[in-house]
């Protein structure tokens, strides 16, 4: 998927066919037209070889809990390692600024300090290294709280109680712009009035508080009406990391050789989109770097029974 | 594995993804158009409704329905509103833990940090208005920049001189501005007004503030369910508040000749709220008007 492409997409538009696609890629996808019995044969092969793990999954987990449980101790024990919330934070002294929550209150409040810029500047040098929403699946306390929520909201689906009710991708960059014009003529954060990131982060670290209950009230939502909901479709947070995420050298790639096309990554993506290229003949190259709405939360890594999807840092290939 | 020649390119880029319903003529494009448009009306009411949800955070606002005291160093309501970031780092540098960070019920106030002077003011016992050091946008600031709005009545004369700090080389706070002041609300319950004395627990054993005790450890508050006071003429708010020249104890002498007593706040107040946390009235017979200016 070309960069632009990419953007395109994170902005709510669908995914299109590739227009070029290179000589490799396109013997490739020949090659694939084979008869049932060979292709059968061959993806039994791979999955003798590629046995489904939770590996990303456990170690996402444990970094999402030991950040966030450092933000607690550090107040509870007084350690002070990491003191703050989830918004803006001292990372042993240093400044760190939440990219959203920084533009909200630059906005609203048109006055920049130095440690505001600090902060910010140094947050946003780390997420362009590690990937934009990668803060999504591997920092946010919601996206957590969301997936055991969502193994919920499937459950009931297969059961039949439920069904998901999808809305527009582009409502997500609505909301940005919306919230970002509210901030700067309200001169209210008024995003972080409602954003249940920074609501968990300041209950774990400080207590609970009534405005859980919204938090609440939101996962109720995505488990009876809409899959993920919050983070699909409203959570400018992930759409200001996703740009960021576009210029970060951290991805997940996909090889075109190795996929059978069963579309079982597609399943548990956030994200679905931005694998559109592994179906079957949207492939414009052998290796596609995945789009910067991707959360880099490996789910698609660990699924994918035949080695098609991994993460990979550009420059240095095959690291991870 | 069966090697084809590789000659039927022109086929490339099949539909991987198979459509459910028949291809049937005049049946399709409707039903996919009714999804569409489903999905738009939903989406608009989605936008509309988390919209609405969020302002309805104006209202606790534009009501004012509570007037919160703010740390020291706070920017004037409606400038820390748009400022504060929510994180909380004034909550946890502060040694009493006197700053607590407000809820969804007051709104966009949501997170934003507020004393409640009653259960537990700010002493002072940091020295150094570590608050004002630690927050990251500047709500809370020592000196701010001159865009933005001071009312009259809010600066004070001269730096606070703190009473703990007296005998050091550098007596006052760094604090250009007061938070609220402290008024006699009640005369007629003021002890000293009655000319009665005290002795006990200022706030009973079920109080869980805290107060600097410069006598007993300048460092470490003592607790105040601890520490039991005597006075033949109740003077807490006076002895107790952290601040030189803030508060005073009027004595008058009637045409009888006896003698009558008054608590008078005066214009160094900053409006801490160390004297409606010892006020052993219930409720406090003096109080801190939050954010409110000094009138002579």
């Amino acid at each position: 998927m070309s960069q632009l492409e990419g953007l395109r997409v994170m902005f709510g538009a669908a995914p299109r066919k590739p227009v070029v696609v290179t000589p490799e890629a396109k013997q490739v996808h020949s090659l694939k037209r084979m008869t049932k019995a060979d292709f059968e044969a061959l993806k039994q092969h791979a999955r003798d070889h590629n046995l489904v793990t939770h590996k990303w999954r456990n170690r996402r987990w444990a970094v999402l809990l030991l950040v966030n449980l450092l933000f607690t101790f550090s107040f509870w024990l007084d350690i002070q390692m990491l003191e703050g919330a989830l918004t803006a934070s001292r990372l042993v002294g240093f400044h760190l600024i939440d990219l959203n929550s920084a533009l909200q209150v630059m906005l609203a409040h048109k006055h920049i300090i130095v440690n505001l810029f600090i902060g910010t500047a140094t947050v946003f040098v780390i997420w362009a290294l590690l990937g934009g929403r990668s803060f999504c699946s591997w920092v946010c306390p919601y996206h957590l709280l969301a997936e055991w929520f969502e193994w919920l909201h499937l459950v009931l689906v297969a059961r039949k109680r439920v069904s998901d009710h999808e809305f527009h991708r582009g409502v997500r960059a609505v909301f940005w712009v919306v919230f970002a014009l509210l901030a700067m003529s309200t001169g209210y954060t008024v995003f972080e009035t409602l954003s249940p990131t920074g609501i968990l982060s300041r209950a774990l670290i400080y207590g609970p508080s009534l405005a859980l209950g919204w938090v609440l009230l939101l996962l109720v939502f995505e488990v009876v009406y809409s899959r993920r909901a919050w983070c699909r479709y409203v959570c400018p947070i992930g759409l200001t990391y996703g740009m960021v995420g576009s210029i970060s050298p951290l991805r997940i790639e996909y090889r075109l050789e190795k996929c059978f096309h069963e579309g079982d990554c597609r399943k548990v993506c956030l994200v679905p989109h931005v694998l559109d290229v592994v179906i079957k003949g949207r492939a414009a190259a052998l290796h596609t770097p995945i789009g910067p709405d991707c959360t880099r939360c490996g789910l698609c890594v660990d699924v994918c029974p035949s080695g098609a999807l991994v993460f990979t840092v550009k420059g240095l290939d095959r690291l991870l | 594995m069966k090697n084809q020649p590789s000659t039927e390119q022109g086929n490339d880029a099949p539909d991987a993804e198979p459509v459910a319903q028949p291809p049937a003529s005049g049946r399709r494009a409707p039903v996919r158009a009714q999804s569409t448009r489903r999905k738009f009306i939903r989406s608009a009411f989605m936008v509309g409704g988390v919209l609405g949800l969020a302002m309805l955070g104006y209202i606790p606002v534009a009501s004012a329905s509570r007037s919160r005291l703010r740390p020291p160093g706070a920017l004037e309501e409606s400038d820390l509103l748009s400022s504060c970031i929510k994180c909380g780092q004034c909550v946890q540098v502060c040694p009493v833990a006197a700053i607590r960070l407000d809820d969804m019920a007051s709104g966009f106030g949501l997170g934003v940090p507020y004393i409640d002077a009653r259960a537990q003011a700010c002493d002072f016992s940091c020295d150094a208005v570590q608050c004002i050091l630690a927050c990251p946008t500047g709500s809370l600031t020592y000196r701010k920049p001159a865009s933005l709005a001071t009312r009259a009545g809010m600066p004070l004369a001269h730096a606070p001189v703190l009473k703990a700090k007296e005998m050091d080389a550098e007596p006052t706070l760094n604090l250009a501005e007061r938070i609220g002041v402290a008024r006699l609300s009640r005369p007629d319950a003021c002890l000293a007004v009655q000319g009665r004395s005290f002795s006990g627990l200022a706030r009973g054993a079920d109080h869980l503030g805290r107060l600097r005790d410069v006598a007993v450890d300048r460092w470490k508050p003592i607790a105040l369910r601890d520490h039991p006071y005597e006075r033949d003429l109740c003077n807490l708010c006076v002895s107790e508040c952290p601040i030189k020249d803030a508060i005073t104890m009027n004595e008058t002498i009637a045409e009888d000749g006896s003698k009558h007593y008054r608590p008078q706040v005066l214009e160094q107040c900053v409006g801490c709220g160390v004297c409606e946390m010892i006020c052993p009235v219930d409720p406090a017979a003096i109080v801190v008007e939050p954010r409110q200016p000094w009138r002579a």
